[in-house]
């Protein structure tokens, strides 16, 4: 919406100024070109998921938002099923969130502070995931879920989302803990603090920040990821899967209510950690 | 770190690695497992159904064809993107926070979003008739019409994962020293050149890493193409997942998972050959 501002502002500023300003006016019209391609769809499908039956019916549409209300959303979130995926999305995305940190932060910690032998081996591990078409592995791990009593449930999905998130979490975190002097955790040694007293006082409280911004990715991978969820559940699908499972008999605008739920979530998260996105993406692609 | 303590990195190392042996590296044995043997003897009975399948073809040439348009298509949309708004001062913060909303959106949601915006009577149709270029609501997504299908996969696909590229690229950017471009200004390069042969060779780790990943995630393709098609546009994800789930032949869909990981695995080592990443630049 800003950038729409801002448009119309260097738009007042070509009839003072000649070359420099046209240059200008062209590179505000492609970010505005770039910022409605992105927008632009998200908007239209709200439209869908608000218009309802007659909306979805209605021809030609103007793109307007006529005839929309709050009605036919909450009739969707009513339909049998869908307050329950969307339970079981956050609880798989919890269980990601929660075991990749924990299994991973260490990992990075090591990474970060030590060399040791093997360190390139590691890396290679997880270098190696990236390679791979992760969710693909949901395929024979149905036989072993089902002989665990994993199959169908929510610990599964979770289990599988983590294996898609600990690397990225590991070497995220990895940049993360570079990011902290290594000298202030050496000084509280000097001071007397236990190796765990040092990384619990000093350096964790240091980390966090970027830690949050991690555990955030890692659950949007999590409420992102259809394939293995769709295999690996049957009754207690996550959302993506159960929409997945429903969508060839649903009417459009309960498909569109069940794209903007999707959405809807994953766009509040990355606001909130549109501080550590570069930082973030920046560490974990090299 | 001393000697006596060279224990604390394994241990801190110890569960992941074990996480990943367990949930990674057994399952992809046992894919392999599955996917080359029959009532446990090694055999070729799966890779054989699969290739004699009606749909093998046309998923490889789907999935290839995506994965061709798609990757170049995002990855010149997120350099014109880094590079325009490395020229901005105030707004840059927003301006990419927009752009990069699509990494929250699932394939599942994109594939949904351009469903509304492609479907009969839908914002495209409406436009095309407003603008005199259609007569009556016109389909795009059936099998009638696989170009017009191919177009609208392609379209959602760009739509949603430019935005990693885009990350990763503008990431690659903001490290690149502004004196060399600096210099080469006043050496006379122009802006061409200087994107050519200043910018683009100093982000090579950048361009990589993105490419591996987007190229991997685009053989991935498949949620996309369900929720704009159906399976009228088959991709090799997809039939993995029909042959899992619909005809609980786990065997078939295993040979379609290892042919979907060594495509991965051939790209990945193609761009580690192709674009070279001096080593002395890596961390």
């Amino acid at each position: 919406m800003s950038s729409q501002a801002m448009t119309a502002q260097t738009t007042t500023d070509t009839n003072t100024a000649g070359f420099v300003s046209s240059r200008r006016w062209l590179l505000w019209s492609g970010i505005a070109a770039l910022c409605a391609w992105v927008l632009v769809p998200i908007y239209l499908v709200a439209l869908g998921a608000l218009g309802g039956r007659q909306g979805v019916y209605q021809w030609p549409k103007t793109g307007l938002p006529t005839g929309i209300s709050i009605d036919p959303f909450l009739l969707f979130l009513r339909t049998e099923g869908v307050v329950q995926s969307f339970l079981n999305s956050l609880g798989a995305a919890g269980i990601t969130v929660a075991l990749s940190i924990i299994l991973g932060a260490p990992a990075g910690y090591a990474l970060a502070r030590y060399n040791f032998h093997g360190k390139d081996s590691y890396r290679l591990l997880v270098l190696l995931t990236r390679a791979f078409p992760l969710a693909i592995l949901a395929l024979p791990l149905t036989v072993s879920f089902i002989r665990l009593g994993l199959y169908d449930t929510i610990v599964g999905v979770g289990l599988i989302h983590t294996v898609l998130a600990l690397p990225f979490a590991a070497l995220v975190t990895q940049g993360i803990f570079l990011g902290v002097p290594k000298e202030l955790e050496e000084a509280a040694w000097v001071f007397g603090c236990t190796r765990v007293q040092a990384f619990f006082k000093v350096v964790a409280p240091l980390a966090l920040p970027g830690i949050v911004a991690t555990a955030v990715f890692a659950f949007v991978i999590s409420w992102n990821e259809v394939f293995a969820a769709s295999v690996l559940t049957v009754r207690n699908r996550t959302l993506t899967a159960y929409l997945l499972t429903v969508l060839s008999e649903s009417p459009m605008h309960y498909r569109f209510a069940g794209g903007l739920m999707l959405i809807l979530p994953s766009v509040v998260f990355i606001f909130a950690v549109r501080r550590y996105l570069f930082a973030i993406w920046g560490i974990s692609s090299k | 770190m001393t000697n006596n303590r060279s224990w604390i990195p394994y241990l801190l190392i110890l569960p992941s690695v074990a996480f990943l042996g367990l949930l990674f590296v057994v399952p992809l044995v046992q894919t392999i497992w599955l996917a080359m043997s029959d009532n446990g003897m090694p055999s070729l009975a799966n890779a054989e159904r699969m290739v004699n399948d009606i749909n093998f073809a046309r998923s490889v040439r789907n999935t290839f064809l995506l994965t061709i348009v798609v990757v170049p298509v995002q990855l010149c949309i997120a350099l014109v993107m880094g590079t325009l708004v490395a020229k901005v001062g105030r707004g840059r913060e927003t301006i990419l926070w927009i752009w990069t909303i699509p990494l929250g959106i699932s394939d599942l949601a994109a594939g949904l979003v351009w469903l509304s915006i492609l479907q009969n009577t839908g914002y495209f149709n409406s436009a095309l008739f407003g603008l005199g270029i259609i007569e009556r609501q016109a389909s795009w997504l059936s099998y009638q019409t696989p170009v017009a299908l191919f177009l609208a996969i392609a379209i959602a696909e760009i739509w949603r994962g430019t935005a990693i590229v885009m990350v990763i690229i503008v990431a690659g950017l903001n490290q690149v020293p502004k004196e060399f471009r600096e210099a080469a200004e006043i050496f006379g390069a122009g802006p061409w050149t200087r994107f050519w042969r200043i910018t683009l060779p100093l982000i090579r780790p950048a361009l990589q890493s993105a490419l591996i990943l987007r190229t991997v995630l685009a053989f991935e393709v498949f949620a996309v193409v369900y929720a704009l098609g159906g399976r009228n546009f088959p991709v090799l994800v997809g039939e993995a997942y029909y042959w899992q789930n619909q005809n609980q032949n786990y065997g078939v869909a295993a040979a379609y998972a290892v042919l979907i990981m060594i495509i991965s695995l051939a790209a990945t080592l193609v761009y580690l050959k192709a674009i070279k990443v001096d080593p002395e630049r890596l961390p």
